[in-house]
């Protein structure tokens, strides 16, 4: 099997400050990786430079496309890069204001990315939009409301359906339960769950709660100071981790 | 179809003064298909760890684990999730619950990772809760509620839904009543019949001698010189 994202080398300064160094890795279809870490860690700055939205020093990023087989995305014309952006990739950001219009309604947030690629026809696109908000739990009479209008956790749902409205095959995300209280953050991961295994997504998620990655991902690596120090199965690292940084992670961890 | 030849496992405490504690040694073991095998020692001893091992979840230092022909301590992550979905089935002592997620799901989900359709998957999860005992009105509801011994018999639904042809178990029958731990120990009986290798800690007496074919003491295994 061919991995669908092979990332070799991958590194990252802020002058003479680390953001990442020297990190690889292949993620196979259907495979959702953690990457967990102290802020700081370089973690979000990884996910960056793989994602297009920094540019990174070294390194490749290397996406297997539909049409064209392995490609760096890094050495992708911009318009290319956007156009991965709109189709196979997806990108859910922390702050739902930063991956959501919010001046425009929620339909029209998931109809945008459809039209994007090409939807025209308005009855299909408000259909999709409908069923989108369905499968988010949006309660449906809400979508010519804006996202202004909507709670923390109704944003969140409202930008996950925007990204996955397209289909993509891999899905980057910057602590996607991050400012959401507990009991939206089990909603929400209970829907990522099922959209993970019903979509056949890969993906990679990173956040500082072991919690999550424990739900939602198969494999983990754990960072310090720029550096993946461990990596490995989830439960694995989680349960008998081998580095130190690691060990001390998750003893850190409060016991409800 | 199990298989471990001269496994080690060390546990390292970085931020304990870098205490190195050495567990066990040189464990060789092989299990049969259709074979049960108990793991007995005193409490301490490693059964819980060995099995673990076994399932990946913890890293052997040195050795071989072989399921069928995948050598656990060597594998990617990505053959161990295979591995263990298709091949090698493992029942916690404790039911690890998500948030939400209802007891009837909790229990297909197996066969719903193998792309069993979903009702199909709901009707065997339905004929487990119902041998189980668990009543028909507490299947919609998520089993973060439950009593210990309804979640440890969701746990043992939920281990028992795929016909693994490898499969471990820390005692399954911990703190179930005489009527559900006969169902269980009838449970391993049809596995050990269509020919799973089984790997289990059973600290009741009774039910080892029902359904295992042998015992291996894992205090053997400790390391002789200890410093």
């Amino acid at each position: 099997m061919t991995p669908l994202l092979s990332v070799q080398g991958l590194s990252k300064h802020y002058g003479a400050q680390m953001g990442c160094a020297d990190v690889s890795f292949d993620l196979y279809p259907g495979e959702v990786m953690g990457i967990v870490g102290e802020s700081g860690s370089g973690k979000s700055t990884l996910l960056n430079c793989m994602a297009g939205h920094l540019k990174p020093d070294a390194g490749q990023v290397l996406f297997e496309t539909r049409t064209e087989g392995l490609r760096d995305t890094l050495q992708m014309s911009e318009p290319e890069r956007r156009m991965l952006g709109r189709t196979d990739w997806a990108f859910v950001h922390q702050q739902p204001r930063d991956g959501l219009r919010m001046g425009v309604s929620a339909g029209g947030n998931v109809g945008e990315r459809l039209m994007a690629v090409g939807a025209r026809h308005y009855g299909d696109i408000r259909g999709q939009a409908l069923d989108w908000l369905e499968r988010v739990e949006i309660d449906v009479a809400r979508i010519d409301h804006r996202p202004s209008t909507f709670s923390g956790g109704m944003q969140q749902r409202l930008q996950i359906a925007r990204n996955l409205v397209s289909g993509p095959r891999l899905v980057f995300m910057d602590e996607p339960t991050g400012g959401l209280d507990v009991s939206v953050q089990a909603r929400l991961l209970d829907l990522l769950r099922g959209l993970v295994r019903d979509m056949g997504l890969s993906a990679v998620i990173v956040t500082h709660d072991l919690a999550v990655v424990r739900l939602l991902a198969d494999r983990l690596m754990v960072m310090k100071s720029g550096r993946v120090v461990e990596a490995g199965l989830t439960d694995q690292v989680l349960d008998d981790p081998q580095h130190a940084y690691s060990q001390l992670l998750v003893s850190s961890v409060l016991q409800v | 179809m199990i298989e471990l030849r001269g496994v080690s496992k060390t546990f390292t405490l970085h931020n304990q003064g870098g205490a190195v504690i050495d567990v066990m040694r040189d464990v060789s073991l092989m299990v049969a298909k259709g074979e049960c095998v108990a793991l007995t020692g005193a409490s301490g001893a490693g059964k819980s760890t060995l099995l673990r091992m076994i399932y990946g979840n913890y890293l052997a230092q040195a050795g071989e684990i072989r399921i069928g022909d995948v050598d656990i301590v060597q594998a990617e992550p990505r053959e161990v999730i295979a591995l263990r979905r298709e091949v090698l089935g493992y029942v916690s002592q404790f039911l690890r619950v998500v948030p939400r997620v209802p007891a009837l799901e909790v229990v297909s989900e197996p066969l719903r990772a193998l792309g069993m359709p979903a009702t199909e998957a709901e009707a065997r999860a339905r004929d487990l809760l119902n041998q189980l005992n668990i009543p028909e009105r507490l299947w919609r509801l998520s089993p973060t509620t439950f009593s210990g011994g309804e979640q440890q018999r969701v746990n043992i639904a939920r281990g028992f839904a795929h016909a693994y042809p490898a499969l471990l178990l820390d005692e399954p029958t911990a703190s179930l009543d005489p009527t559900n731990r006969a169902v269980v120990v009838s449970l391993i009986a049809e596995a050990k019949v269509r020919g799973a290798a089984i790997i289990g800690i059973f600290h009741d007496e009774a039910t080892r001698a029902e359904v295992c074919d042998r015992c291996i003491d894992v205090s053997q295994f400790a390391p002789k010189a200890l410093a």
